[in-house]
């Protein structure tokens, strides 16, 4: 009876998100994958086709942007933590106790305001007639002004920005757990700072920044906004791709094949990624 | 002999809180040394400015003849094993303790041979490949002295490590790391508030009360012939009473306490009639029904108020006939005092030998 009734409470309290996983999730997924290997015949029939996978092997453009995004999307990952790092830990055990929440609260501030917001805000700094611009004429270090929007390195740096306080929060709780006389007792048994970074910091962060990187990871490779607007036409992330198929050729089809491929890429990242530094998932997620 | 450690006016000041103050010591070669303090008294900190993890604000540090200022811990010929040990949880057992030797940039032989040698001489044969995880606190406790000692500092320096353990294990480790120390020969420096800890195994103690340190003494000393009131009250168990002089010369003194009793003292101190004095009394200095025919005894009769026994540490808790001052009796357990029931009447005397008399706090400066 009490038994039953337990199991009646679970069911009671998981049916939301179950439903919800599968109406919002699961269903639509499958749907796309059924449209993936299906193509239009010249009788406007759907059959059947490995035709939208094969398009993206056979076309350079698709697989180079296809490329391009996975690289751009590991190193906007690596330099993320290589600056979340430092600040994590400036906040973890360098700043007085009662300065921490305030540090937090200022870096939670910029994402306070839309993502879309914050990017116009990059822009304003960085377009050829923006503020930084300007000043740099002022003071004679340029002749005349340069755009610094368009570029692959605006797009990184709008990217990193972005995905700052997925990695620094992460890390920021792995950090708080690691007492700090490990950090005194190596530095006093002849360890400099790099050897205490790397073979006491880091590998006692490794859940958190496994975490925070398979957050920022994911983000910047789904991320359609920041590289449309910062990186321009120029930036050739692959989600404008799937954009392109499903609104610019009406390419359901395609698209949906592009956006499986996506997919699957995150997902062997990730996987390598926790293979590599010897985490399981289940770790990380704590 | 050869000076290890040498402090010279060593202070600190946290803000306006002045942890340690104008402190001067030396360490031997191969000695024993302990600071014994309460929690807060500034042993730890004048402990982590020897190992370099804190500046001084004066005075100076010297290990074997060096002047140690300005030279960061990692450059300084002092280990330091933490309270709670710090083992790294991320490295095995073997990894801990060649640590400190990859960064000397030692080679692999020498490292495994070395690692090999210590973990033998710490009675972990076979250690090397378990995680710090595996073990037990007292194991833990060897690994942490291993790590240090493999690095053969001048001066180890011990930050109350067996504070975590319990009683049985503590017991156990005091012995243990007394013998490891005659064994190695390295200078070891031990802070605790542990008396027993700091008499059991220390050639010397350096007792510290709010950032001085009030006496530095071998542990015999300490407990027969302390310095301060501080002292006699903080290394082992007294009975205080306050008084005044009644009359005095060089060496004793008539006192008349608070509660209206006589009682002659050794002083080693210049008193004058009508000083104001405590005078303390060790536990086992009071004999129960002293034999008549002992002299110069202060006796007096005293009501059993309870028997605390506690195995070889067993006492009485007993009160003067005429007054409430709660007294401290040894009670021997060699069946000769096992009549002694609750409320009953019996005599105590002292010899004036054993008292310890000094000028109250107060009327001193």
């Amino acid at each position: 009876m009490l038994k039953g009734q337990k199991r009646w409470g679970l069911f009671f309290f998981l049916a939301p998100v179950v439903l919800w996983l599968f109406v919002m999730i699961v269903l639509p997924h499958i749907d796309l994958l059924i449209m993936s290997f299906r193509i239009e015949n010249d009788e406007g029939q759907q059959i059947w086709s490995l035709k939208n996978y094969l398009n993206f092997f056979e076309e350079p453009i698709y697989w180079l942007t296809f490329a391009r995004t996975a690289i751009y999307s590991i190193l906007v990952t690596f330099l993320t933590f290589v600056i979340a790092l430092p600040v994590a830990f400036y906040i973890t055990k360098v700043v007085k106790p009662k300065y921490q929440g305030f540090l937090l609260v200022l870096l939670l501030l910029p994402f306070w305001v839309s993502e879309l917001v914050r990017v116009y805000g990059w822009m304003i700094l960085l377009r050829e007639s923006g503020v930084i611009n300007h000043f740099l004429l002022k003071a004679g270090l340029l002749k005349q002004p340069i755009e610094m929007l368009y570029r692959d390195s605006t797009m990184i740096l709008g990217l990193v920005y972005t995905s700052m306080l997925f990695m620094v929060v992460p890390i920021i709780s792995v950090l708080d757990s690691l007492d700090n006389s490990l950090i005194e007792a190596a530095y006093d048994l002849g360890a400099n700072m790099w050897t205490i970074l790397f073979k006491i910091i880091i590998p006692h962060a490794t859940p958190g920044i496994v975490s925070g990187s398979i957050v920022v990871f994911m983000l910047t490779l789904g991320n359609y906004l920041t590289p449309n607007l910062m990186g321009g036409k120029n930036s050739l992330w692959f989600t404008e791709q799937i954009y392109n198929q499903f609104i610019a050729s009406f390419n359901w089809n395609q698209g949906s094949a592009f956006g499986f491929l996506l997919l699957v890429l995150s997902s062997i990242v990730v996987w390598l990624g926790l293979k590599l530094t010897r985490q399981n998932l289940k770790k990380v997620v704590q | 002999m050869q000076i290890d450690l040498a402090v010279k006016d060593i202070s600190k000041t946290f803000d306006d809180f002045m942890a340690v103050d104008n402190v001067s010591f030396e360490v031997a070669d191969g000695s024993f040394f302990s600071i014994l303090g309460p929690s807060g008294c500034g042993k730890t900190t004048l402990l982590r400015m020897i190992a370099g993890l804190t500046e001084p604000t004066a005075g100076t540090i010297e290990i074997r003849g060096k002047s140690m200022l300005g030279i960061p811990p990692n450059k300084r010929p002092v280990n330091l094993i933490f309270q709670h040990l710090a083992l790294f949880p991320m490295m095995n057992v073997g990894e801990n303790i060649a640590f400190g030797l990859k960064r000397r940039g030692d080679s692999k032989a020498v490292i495994n041979e070395k690692v090999a040698t210590i973990l033998e001489r710490v009675d972990l044969i076979g250690f090397g490949d378990k995680k710090v995880d595996q073990l037990s606190g007292g194991q833990k406790q060897r690994v942490a002295i291993a790590r240090c000692l493999v690095l053969e500092p001048a001066v180890l320096l011990l930050d109350e490590p067996l504070g975590a353990l319990d009683l049985k294990l503590r017991e156990q480790m005091k012995v243990e790391l007394k013998k490891l120390q005659a064994k190695v020969g390295t200078t070891f420096v031990y802070i605790t508030h542990d008396q027993s800890e700091a008499l059991v195994m220390s050639d010397h103690v350096a007792v510290m009360n709010q950032g001085v340190f009030e006496q530095i003494d071998t542990p015999q000393n300490l407990y027969n012939s302390p310095d301060t009131p501080f002292v006699a009250q903080f290394v082992g168990d007294n009975n205080t009473w306050s008084g005044r002089i009644r009359q005095c010369d060089q060496k004793t003194a008539e006192i008349e306490t608070t509660d209206g009793r006589v009682f002659r003292t050794q002083i080693r101190q210049q008193l004058q009639p009508g000083d104001e004095v405590d005078l303390f009394l060790r536990p086992e200095a009071m004999l129960i029904q002293p034999d008549a025919g002992l002299a110069n005894l202060n006796r007096f009769e005293v009501i059993v108020k309870d028997l605390l026994f506690d195995g070889a540490n067993s006492r009485l808790l007993a009160h003067p006939l005429d007054a409430d001052t709660e007294l401290l009796i040894a009670l021997p357990q060699t069946h000769q005092y096992d009549y002694i029931q609750k409320n009953d009447k019996i005599e105590i005397g002292w010899d004036e030998q054993s008292g310890i008399c000094f000028l109250r706090k107060e009327n001193q400066d």
